[in-house]
């Protein structure tokens, strides 16, 4: 993924919700749709408050159902448009999420995970890694994902979201959670104007004699014609997998282990990597920041050298499947994770690395 | 399939409105769906408003809209016409938007978003076409169907102490600050369509005035749902369904 320079504001501290929130107006976003669910509900208090006295507009819908069609209505007449909930939130915008993938808008819409499943509970958890990065509604397709791990982060990848999906005409979503979305941090916010909008030939806004009839739809009754549309999706995935994969790598260079984890526990594993070098165990981590697209390259590339992966989420292990996958079976890939809220500590991760360390017998001293 | 003024001497007095593809409906014969299409799209013309109308057709015998009208149109999911087009409308004010629901759609599974559309005042045209039935998925019940109804999924006749009573939406949002304009119209004879012209006419006129939703229940039939001949269907919506559904306007503007 290309990296862009901005001109940024003084540092300012603000919550992970409110600086998304923030960002949002600053990327020249036309419009949000949203219901209050915690832990996300700032965003649409921060818009609510923002928007009348600067631009844009806001509503909050009946329902996330209703926010996800007018996502929908909204994109297809040529808006920046958003929405944001967390998890039981997004559940119910999936059957929206699958008509915009298959209509091909660009929107953005912001999940701030919380514990699961069911109501489950407030607080951080990554339980929604598959339906993000799987597709989550019916259907074959795919959004592209985000996944910040500071409230810098939350504010910046409005920006990557906005115009990753207006230039592949696809959702994009920023998986976030309940932690990031609530904990306070330095941000540097980018200012606004920087993100230039383009006049769209699809878009549905009233047909002048000079042209077709705009269509906005996902029925498409003909098998033949919905295998094209299918084919036409799956080679757009394809440009996407090949030009916008980023990660970062700490301390991977001579590490033995590799820790992948994104977002949260992408943070708490950068603690285990020096709790481990302290110990003289090498240990380095892979931050998927694209969950789809994933960075099996880099993955791959790391089986060559290290001994084993440990993938560790705030969840059962779902990550997990998609590191094995890339590994290919070329070194043991572990897992470690907390679920319903809970946080996985530094000391119990490294104390899983111990562990395995001990059964593999490959304690180097 | 053009048809010329080709005749010497011979004014063409009735045409298809240059709003509509040239595209014959696909619709059932006897349908009302056709009729309520041709004088939506009428008025669009008349108006001089293509250029300016986005239509919303969600899931539904009316999904196809968008192969005869011949404006920018945008497909919904089931029951979210309304939420779409305000999603359209919050964005683009200055355009004419309409949705053209059916009852499945409209007073089943988007009851939720009808009424808080209405109750919002978005500034929209919802058209309601209310056939009793849910045509596309092949004649099962609708919230609308009358009690004793027989349909593929009512085969003993509507039961209401089991299922419930039909429902009155168009009188229920009536009672909604938002709502402008609510009218019942039929499409049954040439006289009701020329009413129902009417007013749609009004309510894209309504619609420059930025004062509220205007809602236009159409009554309709289904002959293949009904499993009737059109004749029969029209004898049924003025013997059974106008007794539950009478006609008139239900909310007028305040002068």
């Amino acid at each position: 993924m290309k990296e862009i320079k901005y001109k940024r504001s003084e540092p300012r501290l603000m919550k992970g919700n409110e600086a998304l929130a923030e960002a949002a107006i600053c990327a020249g976003m036309d419009a949000y749709f949203g219901y209050p669910i915690t832990p996300q509900s700032e965003i649409l208090e921060y818009f609510t408050e923002q928007i009348p006295k600067r631009q844009g507009i806001v509503l909050q819908a009946e329902s996330e159902v209703a926010s996800i069609n007018m996502v929908y209505g909204a994109a297809g007449a040529g808006a920046r448009v958003m929405t944001s909930s967390s998890s039981p939130g997004i559940s119910l915008m999936q059957e929206g999420i699958s008509y915009i993938a298959s209509a091909q808008l660009p929107c953005l819409v912001v999940n701030v995970v919380r514990g699961g499943p069911g109501l489950g509970t407030i607080q951080p958890s990554q339980g929604d890694y598959f339906q993000a990065v799987k597709g989550g509604g019916h259907g074959d397709y795919k959004l592209i994902v985000l996944a910040p791990a500071t409230v810098q982060e939350m504010a910046d990848f409005v920006f990557d979201a906005f115009r990753l999906a207006e230039e592949y005409r696809n959702p994009a979503m920023i998986l976030s959670d309940g932690a990031l979305g609530q904990m306070m941090e330095k941000v540097e916010l980018i200012e606004e104007g920087q993100l230039p909008k383009s006049e769209e030939k699809w878009t549905t806004v009233g047909k002048p004699k000079t042209r077709q009839r705009n269509i906005i739809t996902s029925l498409f009754i003909q098998p033949e014609k919905m295998e094209q549309i299918n084919i036409d999706l799956q080679a757009k995935y394809k440009v996407i997998e090949e030009n916008e994969v980023r990660y970062e790598l700490i301390q991977t260079k001579d590490a033995d282990i590799i820790l992948s984890a994104y977002g949260l526990s992408a943070r708490i594993c950068q603690k285990v990597v020096e709790l481990a070098r302290e110990k003289g165990i090498k240990v380095g981590l892979l931050r998927p920041i694209t969950l789809f697209p994933f960075p099996k390259k880099a993955i791959a590339e790391l089986a060559n050298q290290a001994e084993f992966f440990l993938v560790v989420e705030m969840n059962a292990g779902q990550m997990v499947e998609d590191v094995a996958l890339a590994v290919n079976g070329k070194v043991p890939v572990h897992f470690k994770g907390r679920m319903g809220g809970m946080i996985p500590t530094p000391e119990e991760i490294l104390a899983e690395v111990e562990a395995i360390l001990e059964k593999q017998n490959l304690v180097k001293v | 399939m053009h048809i010329e003024n080709n005749i010497d001497g011979l004014e063409l007095v009735y045409k298809r409105p240059e709003t509509l593809t040239d595209t014959p409906f696909h619709y059932c014969p006897g349908c009302g769906h056709s009729v309520a299409h041709r004088v939506l799209m009428e008025v669009v013309e008349e108006l001089g408003i293509q250029d300016k109308t986005i239509g919303i057709a969600p899931v539904g015998c009316s999904v196809f809209a968008y192969h005869y009208m011949d404006v920018d149109m945008q497909e919904a999911a089931h029951g979210r016409a309304s939420a779409v087009a305000t999603g359209v409308k919050r964005v683009r004010p200055d355009k004419y938007v309409f949705s053209y629901q059916g009852d499945g759609d409209l007073a089943a599974i988007g009851t939720a978003e009808t009424i808080h559309t209405v109750n919002r005042g978005e500034n929209i045209l919802m058209v309601f076409i209310n056939n009793g039935i849910y045509g596309m998925t092949g004649g099962q019940m609708a919230p609308t169907s009358l009690v004793g109804m027989k349909t593929s999924t009512s085969p003993y006749g509507r039961d209401a102490a089991n299922v419930g009573y039909p429902l009155k939406i168009t009188e229920l949002i009536a009672q909604l600050p938002g709502a402008y304009y609510v009218t019942r119209q039929s499409v049954h004879t040439s006289g009701a369509v020329r009413k129902l012209k009417k007013a749609i006419k009004a309510s894209f006129e309504y619609q420059k005035l930025n004062k509220g939703t205007c809602f236009i229940e159409v009554v309709s039939n289904c002959p293949s749902g009904w499993k009737m001949t059109p004749k029969e269907t029209i004898d049924y919506i003025e013997q059974q369904m106008f007794p539950m559904y009478p006609l008139g306007d239900i909310k007028v503007p305040k002068q």
